[in-house]
């Protein structure tokens, strides 16, 4: 695939880590943000490629990591009930609510639906004029225009059987709560590329000088990532602390403008909270005023329950990048994909769930 | 690759009176009596099948037996490449062939849902008849209920199979030697993929076909070579990271694959790619590994490539010593990774 | 998070703004794509796709930069190592 492949090439990534290798004098920990890159860096072996004074933290931008419990609940509420079809990306079948997760909601006879685009859901919606359907909307800035086109599909077409349970979170205010933690040990950052192909880099600067760390918008395959980690540490050896964008091909500083309108349009900046991290100020989307027909928990009446978390479950502290998924007692015996106690070990970008697939307990390093 | 199969052969039962399956076809009276001789006996038709015993009688081959059995639950029932029965019939001599067995029979039952279409019935049963044909075997004995509608996704087909082992060697993971070449038949993700872009939601514009196909036929040209084959699998639900986890786990030895030995079309990997699928994991229908003595491998590939064009089976790696057993994978970009066995069904994602 | 890949656009239907859509192949998948968020993007554009929407436009000039980059600090190591 042209675009795609070429940022596999072997031999230019084993240049790319020697000059990693050349141009780091002093250990550096960098937070890649994007589960995606995460995925990436464990899929391929990343990190087995870059010296040892390069420390790779983890970051939480996993949406369906960070979808509160409260809020899978929520869906998992709506899915159960009669004459209602249940659309979700299939990133969020498997994670734990309470009690059950999607996937067994649709073994009990639920009609849970996997969905490529919410536009699928609002043509199921059209398909089923006799049922309630209910679309999941999870993601980061980079799904939020599609959700938003959705919404403004189904109110040009007056589709009355059509809600979303919103879950949107936003990047930037994540990073800040991140940084303002007083044992932060995060040096510089990989900015998630794809949300910055909407959003832009703009509102990095501002985070960028008070916090005094170099921030490079990086893409998800191995040379984005390699070359991305190349670009921080030479701010850092240097003492800079500036917004870069190694995603060029796919990222203009200015981000998307259409996009962004459609999210002005439909959504508003609200605080959410995030499973294992907590509350953030306006660091999630809601629905407008004007669209509060589509909000299925509105329209379901649905009240947000507060629920308690396995405490056994440490996935915040991962989230945060304080600790790395083999250092969780639970990881791999009480917590595995098949019984997963929170949401990262069953997101395909989960840090925990990338590190139990793809790194067996202390040995593969050896080999 | 699909078979053109021929339908102009217009279904026996009258479908203007009995245009879907009803309760009375599986209930052992006149309309059941029906289906079965104008249906079924008429598609599969052979001696052992018209003499309509209870059981099939057969002579005794010499050599071991192997005996399989399999249920095809699979949805839609007609997808690019295939349909529920060639994949039946391919899926269990496929079965038959990974012991090194030469398929004999096959017994086929059917649990069909009330309302099923008698032409979509028709269609499937025309389909096994030419599979059959195609592996040389016969289907000797068979069952049909009928189940409320609702309860049964349309149709289940349960087929078994036996075969005649004509060689002493024992073909299974505990035959599998520290330094073992590793074949692959051919290309992975196709049947996975195929039945994706089949199903609503995450359509594809077509083209992705299914590599449901019988294996039996190489199989048996590697035993009439004479070659020492320590262990056969066929990748099906899982792909190639459910056969060999389940190989190491049981010969207890490490296996040593490199990514970019292993081949992958074009389309599987694009379309791998947008939902977030990795080929590795994805089901085949058409495809084994072949763990043979490492001097061996270059004349077991020799024999598997002759005379097929496309579908090229390769050597992907090695059988290591240590234990504990793992599938380690040598990336495209050099550090190696588990292959860990997949944990449920693979979803697509967007994340 | 985010899931896109790179896809050639080999046709686009012109609705109103709301229903640009346009068929998008991606190296032998073709997908139906919404393109209301890529207004200038043609056919025969690369476009990054996410969850059935166009993200943005692939910069040609820019996706080469990386093996460019890399040219010359070849070239620069091996000016000041004397060798490779």
């Amino acid at each position: 695939m042209k675009y795609l492949d070429e940022y596999r090439d072997a031999e230019t990534a084993r240049q790319l880590a020697r000059q990693i290798a050349r141009l780091a004098t002093r250990p550096w920990s960098i937070m890649e943000v994007c589960g995606g890159q995460t995925h990436s860096i464990l899929k391929f072996g990343l990190d087995q490629l870059l010296p040892e004074r390069i420390t790779l933290i983890h970051g939480p931008g996993c949406p369906v990591c960070v979808t509160p419990l409260e809020l899978i609940d929520q869906a998992l509420e709506i899915a159960a009930r009669p004459n209602t079809i249940f659309c979700s990306f299939g990133d969020m079948l498997r994670v734990p609510g309470s009690r059950a997760d999607l996937l067994s909601v649709k073994a009990g006879g639920g009609d849970v639906r996997i969905v490529y685009s919410p536009l699928d859901a609002v043509k199921i919606a059209l398909e089923n004029p006799g049922a309630e359907v209910v679309f999941f909307a999870v993601g980061f800035e980079t799904t939020a225009p599609a959700t938003a086109m959705a919404v403004l599909q189904a109110a040009h077409k007056g589709v009355r059987n059509f809600s979303m349970l919103v879950s949107h979170v936003l990047v930037p205010p994540a990073i800040e709560a991140l940084l303002s933690s007083p044992d932060c040990r995060v040096r510089g950052f990989l900015a998630a590329g794809h949300v910055c192909a909407v959003m832009g880099c703009a509102e990095y600067e501002p985070i960028a000088a008070r916090y005094h760390v170099p921030i490079v918008v990086t893409g998800f395959e191995p040379l984005d990532i390699l070359q991305g980690v190349l670009m921080c540490v030479g701010q850092l050896e240097q003492g800079r602390a500036e917004v870069q964008n190694q995603y060029a091909r796919a990222v203009r500083l200015t981000g998307n403008q259409p996009a962004r309108e459609l999210i002005h349009r439909v959504f508003t900046v609200v605080p959410r909270k995030w499973r294992g991290v907590g509350e953030i100020p306006r660091s999630g989307l809601a629905l407008a005023e004007a669209y509060a027909a589509f909000d299925a928990a509105g329209k379901f009446g649905l009240a947000a329950r507060a629920v308690q978390e396995p405490a056994e479950c440490l996935s915040g502290l991962v989230l945060q990048g304080r600790i790395k998924p083999p250092e969780c007692p639970a990881f791999g015996h009480r917590c595995t994909p098949e019984h997963p106690l929170g949401a990262t070990m069953v997101s395909s970008e989960g840090a925990c769930a990338a590190y139990y697939r793809y790194r067996a307990p202390a040995t593969v390093n050896a080999v | 690759m699909g078979d053109t199969l021929d339908f102009t052969a217009a279904c026996p039962i009258p479908l203007g009176q009995y245009p879907t399956i009803q309760l009375a076809h599986g209930g052992g009276g006149r309309l059941m009596h029906h289906l079965v001789e104008t249906m079924f006996l008429e598609a599969f038709g052979n001696e052992t099948l018209r003499a309509r015993h209870d059981s099939a009688v057969l002579p005794r081959p010499a050599g071991r037996l192997a005996f399989t059995t399999d249920s095809y639950v699979v949805r839609p029932l007609i997808f690019p490449g295939g349909d529920i029965g060639s994949m039946s019939v391919f899926g269990t001599v496929n079965d038959l062939a990974m012991s090194g067995a030469r398929p004999l029979c096959l017994s086929a039952a059917f649990i069909l849902e009330e309302g099923l279409p008698m032409e979509t019935l028709w269609r499937i049963v025309c389909s096994m008849r030419a599979a059959a044909e195609r592996c040389a075997v016969q289907i000797v004995t068979g069952d049909t209920k009928v189940v409320d509608k609702g309860k049964g996704d349309g149709l289940f087909i349960n087929t078994a199979g036996l075969g005649v082992m004509e060689h002493p060697l024992v073909i299974a993971p505990a035959s599998v030697r520290p330094g073992d070449a590793i074949l692959l038949s051919g290309d992975l993700g196709r049947h996975g993929m195929a039945i994706m872009s089949a199903r609503q939601g995450l359509g594809f514009e077509a083209a992705l076909e299914s590599d449901s196909a019988p294996v039996a036929a190489p199989v048996l040209e590697l035993l009439a070579a004479g070659l020492e084959i320590h262990c056969l699998r066929d990748l099906t639900r899982g792909g190639l990271a459910s056969a060999l986890n389940e190989i190491a786990q049981a010969a207890r030895l490490r296996i040593l694959i490199r990514e970019e030995l292993i081949p992958v079309r074009d389309d599987v990997h694009a379309a791998c790619e947008m939902l977030g699928l990795d080929p590795l994991l994805v089901a085949c229908e058409g495809r084994f590994v072949a763990f043979v003595p490492s001097k061996d491998a270059a004349r077991a590939l020799a024999i598997l490539n002759r005379g097929q064009a496309g579908a090229a089976a390769v050597c992907i790696g090695e059988v290591g010593v240590e234990s504990p057993p793992l599938v380690v994978l040598q990336t495209v970009i050099g550090p190696s990774r588990i292959l860990d066995m997949p944990s449920g069904e693979q979803l697509p994602r967007i994340c | 998070m985010c899931l896109a890949i790179p896809g050639k656009i080999i046709s686009v239907t012109d609705g109103d703004a709301l229903a640009r859509m346009g068929r998008v192949d991606f190296g032998g998948v073709v997908k139906e794509v919404c393109l209301a968020c890529v207004p200038e993007a043609t056919i025969g554009e690369y476009v990054i796709v996410h969850a059935g929407f166009a993200l943005s436009r692939v910069d040609e000039s820019e996706a080469g930069k990386v093996f460019e980059y890399l040219k010359e600090m070849r070239e620069l190591a091996g000016l000041q190592e004397g060798g490779p």
